[in-house]
């Protein structure tokens, strides 16, 4: 069986997924995703041409409120569970 | 009154409605019991005591309040329902110092009905996983035999509800979380109609598959949370709105089985099926038939394909739910990063396990260009698919019913060296989520090899939540009672 996912392509899909990963973990995670994908390959035993794709049990269009301003949360309390802020605004590494 | 934790939670709320007991004896004698048990069983991740004993003399000050279906009654949530004052981890590292800044819509509901928030329960990280052994803080035990797992990922809860440390807890149930442990500890756990149950406040893990329900040692215990928690949330744009009928009174109208079509998926009852549960679950359906319920053959021949299609659905729903950690606005912040892409990466890497980083990297693969149809759509179609068989076969019956797990609770590390052989244990759960319909696993013994609960499900149309409780109540109040779980 062909591997779908090389040690290279784990780095590049935890690039994309803003994860860091070693060489080691790209070398088993890249093992593990390859049994995973190959396991799902299964569904390619289905002809599902004319299925209409389901994304979602619910089948009432969804119900949107009125776009309305309400004040429910309190700043300050929110902030308290940031890492860093000052107060107003959450704060980030320098960016510009 | 020191063993007030072993009542079933309808016996405690006419206790403490009659004042027979007060709100905090109730607290007390569970919080007695939480002391007790919870050095064996590690199901719990933060414990309220002195604010829900505060919370129990206030209310006792004004006495019982007949409006209040719950009033002082102890329950318990899993951990990854929002709870304001409380810490709210999801198992997670990421989540360690988090604490919301509101409740769950389903936890202000139980609030409001005067129920005490006791605990907060362990449970698989993000609630990714069959065995809450991917929790990041601890490994549950099963309160049946403490070498083996609850089940997952609602394991905290459904072993606390098992040991007698609350009358209920709410779990979630994405791919089976609520049914499966339920089966493993030998209690009832419902997972509802998606949309039946508000989602807010539940950290999302796979958001067309999240459902919110309740885990109790009665049929009628549920059917009393359920009546808490169901019904419409304008903050959530998936939640019905639809009326939610009379579950307790609907229970007072079933007796017998009479003129029940109990449909057996053939898919459900073949290979695979340890020996034990298939003899524990098919006498639950003979016990059935002497009710009056006519067992009829249905197929739902998609089964084969479900956890290939719930996974990769779940894992896509999971990366893209999961890009919130980023380490911005609350959860974990890496110290050892100055620049802002690589304080998301470390601030990620340091927060998240292994199965989370599995996942989150599968979903962002089948979710990528060149890959998004050969997966994502692909899988979409065959939910469908799966629906549609769930559909045909409620034409035939009016419950489905059949095993909730292959085997009973599996030792604690026999399947965590292999992730997908972990997927694989989910067969008989999964489909229900694919399908957005409820279900309920119910106790039907202990199986004869290991002594472990068995659970059997039953599957209802959509919004028929209803049924599954007449019928189960039918059941359990003809079915032997288990024993106390012998940890307790």
């Amino acid at each position: 069986m062909s591997m779908k996912i090389s040690p290279e392509k784990a780095l590049a899909i935890a690039t994309l997924a803003r994860l860091e990963i070693s060489p080691e973990q790209a070398a088993s995670l890249s093992a593990q995703m390859d049994d995973i994908l190959g396991y799902m390959d299964k569904l390619n035993e289905l002809d599902t041409g004319s299925v209409e794709p389901m994304y979602t049990p619910v089948d009432q269009p969804g119900f949107l409120r009125p776009d309305e301003v309400k004040k429910e949360l309190d700043r300050a309390d929110i902030l308290r569970n940031a890492p860093e802020s000052d107060g107003e605004y959450f704060i980030v590494p320098r960016i510009v | 009154m020191s063993r007030i934790f072993s009542h079933s939670l309808t016996q405690v709320r006419d206790l403490l409605r009659a004042g027979d007991i007060s709100a905090q004896d109730a607290t007390r004698s569970c919080l007695e019991r939480i002391a007790a048990t919870e050095p064996r069983l590690d199901a719990l991740l933060h414990v309220a005591g002195e604010e829900a004993l505060n919370q129990a003399a206030a209310m006792d000050k004004n006495g019982p309040d007949a409006d209040k279906p719950l009033w002082g009654v102890p329950v318990i949530i899993k951990d990854v329902l929002a709870t304001t004052g409380m810490p709210t981890t999801c198992g997670s590292r990421i989540l360690e110092n988090f604490t919301p800044v509101y409740d769950a819509h389903c936890v202000t509901r139980l609030k409001e009905a005067g129920a005490i928030i006791l605990a907060k329960a362990n449970m698989d990280e993000f609630a990714m996983g069959s065995s809450t052994e991917n929790s990041a803080f601890k490994v549950t035990k099963n309160p049946w035999d403490a070498r083996r797992v609850p089940g997952g990922s609602s394991g905290g809860s459904a072993a606390s509800v098992a040991a007698g440390q609350c009358f209920a807890s709410i779990g979630t149930d994405t791919g089976g979380s609520i049914r499966q442990p339920a089966s493993f500890c030998g209690i009832v756990g419902v997972k509802p109609s998606y949309g039946r149950v508000s989602r807010r406040g539940l950290v999302a893990y796979g958001s067309s598959l999240d459902q919110a329900g309740p885990m109790t040692r009665t049929v009628a215990a549920a059917a009393e949370i359920l009546q808490v928690i169901a019904g419409h949330d304008p903050k959530d744009s998936t939640s019905v709105n639809a009326p939610v009928p009379n579950y307790l009174e609907a229970l007072t109208r079933c007796g017998s089985l009479k003129g029940l079509r109990l449909g057996l998926p053939d898919q459900y009852w073949g290979e695979g099926l340890s020996a034990e549960v298939d003899a524990a679950c098919r006498q639950a359906v003979a016990l059935a038939e002497s009710l009056g319920a006519e067992v009829v053959p249905v197929s739902l021949p998609h089964t084969e394909y479900a956890i290939a299609t719930y996974y990769i659905l779940a894992m896509a729903e999971a990366s893209s739910n999961l890009a919130r950690f980023d380490g911005v606005r609350y959860g974990r912040r890496s110290g050892n990063a100055h620049d802002l892409a690589t304080m998301y990466t470390r601030s990620r890497c340091e927060g998240f396990g292994e199965e989370v980083m599995r996942r989150i990297m599968l979903g962002t693969y089948v979710l990528s260009a060149g890959y998004y149809d050969a997966y994502y759509r692909k899988a979409a179609q065959v939910r469908r698919l799966i629906r549609q068989d769930f559909l045909n076969a409620l034409e035939k019956c009016d419950l489905i019913c059949g095993p909730a797990c292959p085997t009973t609770a599996f030792a604690i590390g026999e399947n965590t060296a292999d992730p997908l052989q972990m997927y694989l244990t989910d067969i008989f759960t999964i489909s229900l989520n694919l399908s957005g319909l409820p279900g309920l696993s119910l106790p039907v013994g202990l199986g004869s090899d290991t002594g472990m609960p068995v659970g059997l499900q039953l599957f209802a149309g959509n919004m028929e939540e209803e049924a599954l409780l007449c019928a189960a109540r039918t059941l359990e109040a003809h079915l032997p009672k288990l024993p106390e779980t012998p940890l307790a």
